[in-house]
């Protein structure tokens, strides 16, 4: 199967055949509810990329969709469903304001590093017991992290509305403002010469989310350890056989998972909101999920999947404003159909994609018209369901 | 606690595991034929939704409730179409239902009526209604018994009564009909169920449309009994919460009763006391929230036993490797 079509259609081409389904079914559903979605794209494209204002959201969410995409890919080649991206980087979220809160920073870079080390652990500590019962006690890692989704939500509405309220912040529940030694430099500061204007979000974690996926990709592909995810995720009896041990396995690699989710935080609580404020994960935990199956688990592909979901959450947000008969859950429409097209029906373009390799490659070879074989070697290939 | 408390709860507890109870043995006809399904969630969320909105258009809460069967055997046919025809991740193609539904129930809803994802709400002949039983009144004197006949057992709507119904129905389909017999193996050894020359797909198909339409029963009971309209996100976990009940059952009908009407009852016990005192302290109303959550990762982790699940269960069949 691996051999049936070259490495660029598997990695290019069948993604960008099921984003172009997937946006495809979108603009039925935007045709459905009345409006144009030939307006709706452009005015998309435009409002995400069309500016510098444009991109410096699209920047900050893709930065965003980087974390938590990068997240859900290593917990892939372990085989592992983390859904609970949501709550890890609301964790997250806690750890980066706590640490932020109550120990003052001499200057930005400290707070920085102090963040990313909270917010890992904490993300990490989240995604630590769905994690151990999966291992130790084969509870389903889906339906714990989902529940670990509920109780992370509930767990920052008490401490957001009981705790760490600050009196008279006008009801809402929020945590005070950060000092202002640990602002993070925005994309106007470090370069303000590309226009970005002076409120941009985007800023320096977009570096700290690069080097995070750099960072995969040595683990992933470069060590003893990324091996041994690798080979567990592949096959488990093979790589027990191997005398790797599972529940280290599972553990360390929905640990990076976790640490990778609440990593984001440093980005939305510490570099945009400068306050811990509630929901500040916004969905980008499940984007991440959309994310990582568009870029077929690599970092590079989350880089460009990460982008591509920017785009379409700035955009989103500009549709919304100028027509307004489309609203911002349109984008979860997108990112369902993004997943279902190319997580759970990737075989319904690859199969006639294969066929079509396999019919041109075998036309030079064998001459002889009437083939009674099979081309592919599966026989259910050709079977569409109507 | 007195006698009276304890009655509301337990006739509240009825109220809210009943679509606890529907998307369970939902859950079960799809995993017992090797389906797994974590997209229960999603059935429910775009039946509630659609049964409200088609119960407010036509004013027939029956009409809504077979657009509702209808909304959620259309998401059902693409987990068939994603996970039996073309071999998918079933987990995959769950959480992509869940979100399309999560994301339509609201893009739709606010294109037809512009309430912020709300659909208008329901009342007279356009939402179900409690039903009184024969002789609710006049036992109600009889100690005890009387009260929890009228009380708790009578002054249900239909779906109530039909749930309860569809366990014993459930059991009687999977353990005693032949077909039942075809749709268990399936789930075990789809290789054996092929050789005999029963199809393999034709059951996985049949179980997950079961799966559609008691889903569909349990998200037009949300909205439309439970109830007076849609709300976004209404189902609230409560697909995942049947999942957990149908782990904690072990696949069985009448256990998956008992752990749905439990996990009612702490959803009753948790709105009844949103401020509790225990021990001096108050008890936060976030945790009381949580509490069925907390519950299902506890049984997950084995509070329940070893739970062994269908031993096909999230594979894809391949027929002649």
């Amino acid at each position: 199967m691996n051999d049936a079509m070259p490495k660029w259609a598997d990695i290019l081409l069948i993604p960008i055949i099921n984003l172009a389904l997937a946006l495809f079914v979108s603009g039925v559903v935007v045709a459905l509810i009345g409006e144009n979605p030939f307006e709706a794209l452009r005015i998309l494209i435009n409002g995400a990329v069309g500016s510098a204002y444009g991109w410096g959201y699209t920047l900050y969410y893709a930065t965003n969709f980087i974390f938590t995409g990068l997240a859900v890919a290593v917990a892939f080649h372990a085989r592992m469903f983390n859904i609970g991206g949501e709550g890890q980087a609301a964790l997250g979220g806690l750890g980066v304001a706590l640490i932020l809160l109550f120990v003052d920073w001499p200057h930005w870079s400290l707070g920085l590093l102090a963040a990313i080390a909270a917010s890992a652990v904490f993300g990490a500590a989240w995604a630590a017991i769905p994690a151990w019962l999966q291992a130790r006690r084969g509870s389903h890692i889906v339906i714990t992290t989902i529940m670990f989704n509920f109780i992370a939500s509930a767990l920052m509405v008490y401490l957001l509305s009981k705790v760490l309220l600050v009196p008279g912040a006008g009801g809402s529940p929020e945590t005070a403002r950060f000092a202002e030694a640990v602002r993070l430099p925005s994309a106007y500061d470090i370069a303000p010469w590309l226009g970005f204007s002076r409120s941009t979000p985007l800023n320096i974690s977009f570096f700290v989310a690069m080097l995070a996926a750099l960072g995969v990709w040595l683990l992933i592909w470069r060590t003893r350890l990324g091996y041994e995810i690798r080979a567990f995720g592949f096959s488990e009896p093979a790589a027990l056989y191997a005398g790797i041990s599972p529940t280290r396995i599972i553990m360390i690699a929905m640990l990076v998972s976790g640490g990778l989710c609440g990593m984001m935080a440093v980005n939305a609580v510490m570099g945009e909101a400068e306050r811990l404020v509630i929901d500040s994960v916004q969905g980008a935990g499940f984007v991440g999920i959309a994310v990582a199956l568009m870029g077929r688990s690599h970092p590079v592909g989350v880089l460009l999947a990460a982008l591509l979901f920017g785009i379409l959450y700035q955009g989103g947000a500009e549709v919304e404003f100028e027509i307004p008969g489309i609203t911002r859950e349109m984008i979860v429409v997108i990112q369902a159909l993004v997943i279902l097209f190319t997580g759970a029906l990737d075989n319904m373009v690859r199969m006639p994609v294969e066929r079509l390799f396999l019919s041109r490659r075998r036309q030079p070879v064998a001459p002889l018209p009437k083939d009674p074989t099979h081309p592919g070697g599966n026989p259910d290939a050709g079977k569409v369901e109507p | 606690m007195d006698l009276l408390t304890l009655l509301q709860l337990f006739d509240s507890s009825l109220r809210l595991s009943t679509p606890l109870l529907l998307a369970c043995l939902a859950g079960l006809f799809s995993e017992r034929a090797g389906i797994f399904d974590i997209g229960l969630e999603g059935k429910m969320l775009a039946s509630a939704f659609m049964s409200a909105a088609i119960a407010s258009y036509t004013g027939s809460v029956w009409i809504g409730l077979l657009a509702g069967i209808g909304a959620s055997l259309v998401l059902a046919l693409v987990h068939g179409v994603a996970s039996i025809t073309f071999r998918g991740n079933q987990l995959i193609s769950g959480v992509a239902i869940n979100f399309l539904a999560s994301g339509l129930t609201v893009v739709i809803g606010e294109a037809w009526f512009a309430l912020g994802g709300r659909t208008p709400q329901l009342e007279g002949a356009s939402r179900f209604h409690e039903l009184m039983l024969p002789l609710a009144d006049p036992l109600r004197g009889i100690p005890l018994l009387g009260p929890i006949y009228s009380d708790v057992i009578s002054g249900h709507t239909i779906i109530v009564y039909l749930s309860l119904a569809m366990v014993p129905l459930s059991w009687w389909v999977l353990f005693r009909t032949r077909f039942g017999l075809r749709l268990r193996a399936v789930g075990e050894n789809p290789a054996a169920v092929d050789t005999a020359g029963v199809s393999v797909v034709g059951l996985r198909y049949a179980a997950v449309l079961i799966c559609g339409v008691l889903c569909g029963i349990a998200g037009a009971y949300l909205a439309t009994a439970l109830s007076a309209g849609f709300v976004k996100e209404m189902s609230a976990g409560r697909g995942f919460i049947a999942l957990a009940a149908l782990i904690f059952a072990k696949w069985r009908p009448w256990h998956a009763m008992g752990a749905c009407l439990l996990f009612g009852f702490l959803e009753a016990f948790g709105n009844r006391y949103q401020s509790l005192e225990l021990f001096g302290a108050d008890v936060p109303v976030q945790l009381m929230q949580a509490l069925p959550y907390i519950l299902v990762v506890l049984i997950l982790a084995g509070l329940g036993g070893k739970a062994i699940p269908p031993r096909a269960g999230g594979e894809p069949y391949v027929k002649e490797r």
